[in-house]
């Protein structure tokens, strides 16, 4: 089966059944997303499909097929840091690192379909990330920064 | 954000170092290594709380020659993980005592998870159970007591106008750290001079390589040049990832030596939440005498926390915990009494705060009923107990410097805003109140006594070529900012821009025993070595040509005075301060209780790198609001019975408060450019500050933490 990752169109040969988590970590090599409950809980495993953030840890990989996928390895272009990468650096938005790619992707979603998000639409949008580090306000503060 | 020799790198919020890699997902985890032709690995446990193990049954009709199977006879050298006691086996072994739910009891690895779920299927287990001791108020077991005393506090109660007597409880807590425990174990066969010597190196998430260190040494019979460490990227810790580490990398090592390749021994959500360790559960009670004017005459306090199964550093929690017990006041006379015991429940550990969050919660409640008891404000008696310089400590620790009570009171009360009550209410909330509740709380930065003494850590800072500087620690980067604000001091002290400033791995191979990442001790300890042993590179490459290298070793100041059999003297070289104001809202009818603003202040000494500090401090803030409200662990036969995160909840973007940091600095000279250690201090304040304003909203006092709904509920019932 086939589907676009990160822009381009990758091949996998798994039963439809697998987790996409395990498609993209074990069989592509894409381990920025990352696993912390297996169970759809804490966001780690953030994926776009499409656009819209999934818990890829939930997702079949057969449910992608010929879908769009966007990892965090997917945001930077070229090694150029996007605007909001650059302000979870300047925030402090990223302390131990293991929730921000799931983060970075709901932050991204949210911006794609909001360019002016109120603090409290950064809490909804965010609600289904987990971070254990920050107390989230500096990751609010990161995200309302990239309001364009 | 950019860096030159001319700006000095402390105090300014320089770019994370390891940042890039973390937004664009190279930063590498335990998990995400890979290694090819490695095993996965798994952990048989018990499924009774207390008993004897009488036998482990590999069931005939699974082909075992599949997989790899070790039990406690495969240990090759001492069954048992080394902390403070050896009490704590690797593997329970047949004959043997089980002494609660999750213990070890077998080890499997497998070429692939399939395999591995399957045989772990036909592994049989039988006990002979006996009744398990769940609740600390049926334990028999001792682990460790400790008492303080100053003053006669019998006497002082006697005489005293006013006593007021009340009892807390605080409840078991979760680190949560996003990544789950792991460990990747690589099994060597020497070569050379001592030939057929194999050795191992474990890379995994952990806070301590060299706690790792030693428990492999020891478990595994090998001495130390055969035994590696290497720190992976590692997701979080907050004390989970101190002393447990040890044992899921003595497990993936025993597994790999024997199946002869790497073996993968990664935890998922729920085996985390359901073997790993746990915040102390406790019980507090405080008996406070006053004088009619409310001044503070006696302090007679006793704390008993549930251990667990085994010791871990559960004394040393309970010295923290003691220490702390009689809050950020002056007292002339003091009792503490201080009690660990032994439940049949999985093994308390670390977890920020160390004790203290458990006493101080206590502590900074009973200031509350002795206020509300002599019909003043609970401010004006913190006024006029705080500690000031020149008071003396529960130990009999004259503060000398940079004692911050009042700063930190002030600064908060200022930061605070208007307090409005009743706000407008809405119409779907008709029954919502609104509270504010304060908090101040002071913690010792590094270890406790003469810790540090005997612990002598060590650091070294480098030259590898002209205009090339590395710094080798032990220490270990959780996400706090070791490796930024390591390479801040460096630079300074150095006079270089901080780009010229590496951080060698936390391999033990590499780099010294800078002692444990715990304790509120990295800025301030570890930093202080640093900047010590830069300052003196720097010194030396005036006359000198790289490569240089300068170690450095932590003595203790002949200023600090401690004495263990006593516990009298001075208990940390210094305190960090926070006051802590929380509102909330309750809701009458549900009993839930949401925190709405936490504006803290914090005398850290000096900002090293204010970002990062405030991002210790909402953090830990945030993490004190879930224990307080939320995070409860219920349990059933000794096992927990919300073990996974759809159950354990903890907060989320939109449960969290805007959290606001006031940082105050008041320099405390024997800390890097004066700072001192402020990665615990944040879990201190917020449960009794959420505790005092749902009072204030309710009329109703809550005794313990969490303040669920039902607790919540029952209180303003009954109040």
């Amino acid at each position: 089966m086939r589907f676009v990752l990160n822009g381009r169109s990758v091949a996998v040969d798994a039963p439809g059944s697998r987790r996409l988590l395990d498609v993209l970590r074990e069989d592509l090599g894409f381990t920025g997303t990352k696993e912390g409950c297996g169970e759809g809980e804490c966001g780690a495993c953030s994926v776009l499909i499409d656009g819209a953030v999934v818990d890829s840890c939930l997702v079949a990989v057969g449910q992608v097929e010929g879908c769009n996928v966007v990892t965090v390895e997917g945001l930077a272009d070229g090694g150029q840091l996007t605007a909001l990468q650059q302000a979870f650096i300047e925030h402090g938005a990223a302390q131990c690192g293991i929730c921000t790619p799931g983060m970075l992707l709901a932050a991204h979603a949210l911006l794609q379909q909001n360019s002016q998000p109120s603090d409290g639409d950064v809490r909804i949008a965010l609600a289904g990330n987990l971070c254990r580090c920050t107390g989230y306000t500096k990751i609010i503060d990161a995200v309302l920064a990239c309001r364009t | 954000m950019t860096d030159s020799a001319a700006s000095p790198a402390v105090g300014r919020s320089v770019p994370r170092r390891e940042g890039a890699d973390k937004v664009t997902g190279r930063a590498h985890y335990t998990d995400d290594l890979v290694v090819p032709g490695a095993w996965y690995g798994k952990t048989i446990r018990s499924t009774v709380a207390r008993g004897t193990l009488r036998a482990i049954t590999l069931d005939p009709a699974f082909d075992w020659s599949r997989v790899v199977v070790v039990t406690a006879d495969d240990i090759p050298g001492d069954n048992v993980v080394q902390l403070i006691r050896d009490d704590q086996p690797a593997l329970a072994r047949v004959g043997g005592e089980i002494r609660h739910q999750e213990e070890p009891v077998l080890l499997l690895a497998a070429p692939d998870k399939g395999l591995l779920e399957e045989a772990a299927r036909h592994v049989r287990l039988a006990y002979e159970a006996r009744e398990p001791v769940l609740e600390l108020e049926r334990a028999t077991e001792t682990y460790h007591t400790i008492e303080i005393v100053k003053g006669d506090v019998a006497t002082a109660l006697r005489v005293a106008d006013l006593v007021v007597e009340r009892t807390f409880r605080v409840g078991l807590q979760e680190q949560l750290y996003i990544e789950p425990q792991g460990a990747i174990a690589f099994p060597y066969r020497g070569s050379g001079p001592g030939a057929g010597a194999s050795g191992v190196t474990v890379i995994g998430s952990l806070q301590c390589p060299y706690y790792v260190h030693r428990a492999l040494k020891r478990a595994l019979g090998l001495p130390d040049e055969q035994v590696v460490v290497i720190q992976a990227e590692t997701g979080g810790g907050f004390g989970g990832k101190e002393e447990y580490p040890s044992v899921v990398a003595i497990h993936a090592a025993l597994l790999a030596r024997k199946a002869g390749r790497p073996v993968r021994l990664i935890y998922d959500r729920h085996e985390d939440l359901a073997a790993t360790t746990k915040r102390h559960p406790g019980v507090i009670t405080h008996r406070t005498g006053v004088g009619r004017d409310g001044t503070l005459t006696a302090q007679d306090i006793e704390i008993v926390l549930d251990g667990g199964a085994y010791c871990t550093l559960t004394p040393v929690v309970l010295s923290r915990a003691a220490i702390h017990a009689a809050g950020a006041y002056a007292c002339p006379n003091v009792r503490i009494r201080a009690r660990a015991v032994a439940t049949n429940t999985p093994p308390n550990g670390a977890f920020r705060g160390f004790g203290a969050p458990q006493s101080l919660f206590a502590a900074e409640l009973m200031v509350e009923h002795v206020a509300e008891r002599l019909g003043v404000a609970s401010l004006d008696l913190r006024r006029k107990w705080m500690l000031r310089l020149g008071d003396s400590t529960a130990t009999g620790q004259v503060l000398t410097e940079s004692v911050s009570a009042e700063l930190v009171l002030d600064a908060a009360l200022k930061a605070a805003p208007t307090f409005q009550r009743p706000r407008p209410l809405g119409s779907n909330l008709p029954r919502v109140r609104r509270g504010r509740g304060l908090s101040l709380v002071f913690h010792g930065s590094g270890f406790t006594g003469s810790g540090e003494k005997k612990l002598a850590g060590k650091v070294a800072v480098e030259c590898t070529a002209p205009g090339e500087f590395r710094i080798l620690t032990a220490s270990t980067e959780i996400g706090q900012g070791t490796k930024t604000i390591f390479s801040q001091i460096a630079a300074d002290a150095l006079g270089v821009p901080i780009d010229r400033v590496t951080v060698g791995a936390q391999d033990t191979s590499l780099v010294p025993d800078s002692g444990p990442t715990v304790a509120s001790r990295t800025a301030m300890i570890v930093g202080g070595l640093i900047r010590d042993a830069a300052t003196e590179l720097q010194k030396r490459l005036t006359q000198e040509r790289p490569p240089l290298r300068v170690d450095r070793t932590y003595v203790q100041p002949d200023t600090v005075h401690w004495d263990d059999a006593t516990y009298r003297g001075d208990a940390y070289p210094v305190y960090a301060w926070a006051c802590t104001i929380a509102d909330v809202d309750v809701a009458l009818d549900t009993g839930e209780v949401r925190v709405t603003d936490v504006v803290t202040a914090v005398d850290c000494g000096k900002a090293i790198h204010p970002v990062m500090a405030e991002g210790q401090i909402e953090g830990g803030s945030l993490q004190a609001v879930g224990w307080a409200t939320i995070e409860e662990i219920k349990m059933r036969d000794g096992r927990y019975l919300n073990d996974r995160l759809a159950t354990y909840l903890i907060p989320t973007t939109l449960d969290a408060p805007r959290i606001r940091t006031i940082l105050v600095e008041n320099p405390y000279s024997g800390g890097p450019f004066g700072a001192k250690g402020i990665g615990e201090l944040p879990m201190d304040g917020p449960a009794p500050a959420i505790i005092a304003a749902i009072h204030d909203a309710t009329g109703a006092w809550i005794d313990e933490v969490p303040a669920t709904p039902e607790k919540v509920l029952a209180a303003c019932a009954s109040s």
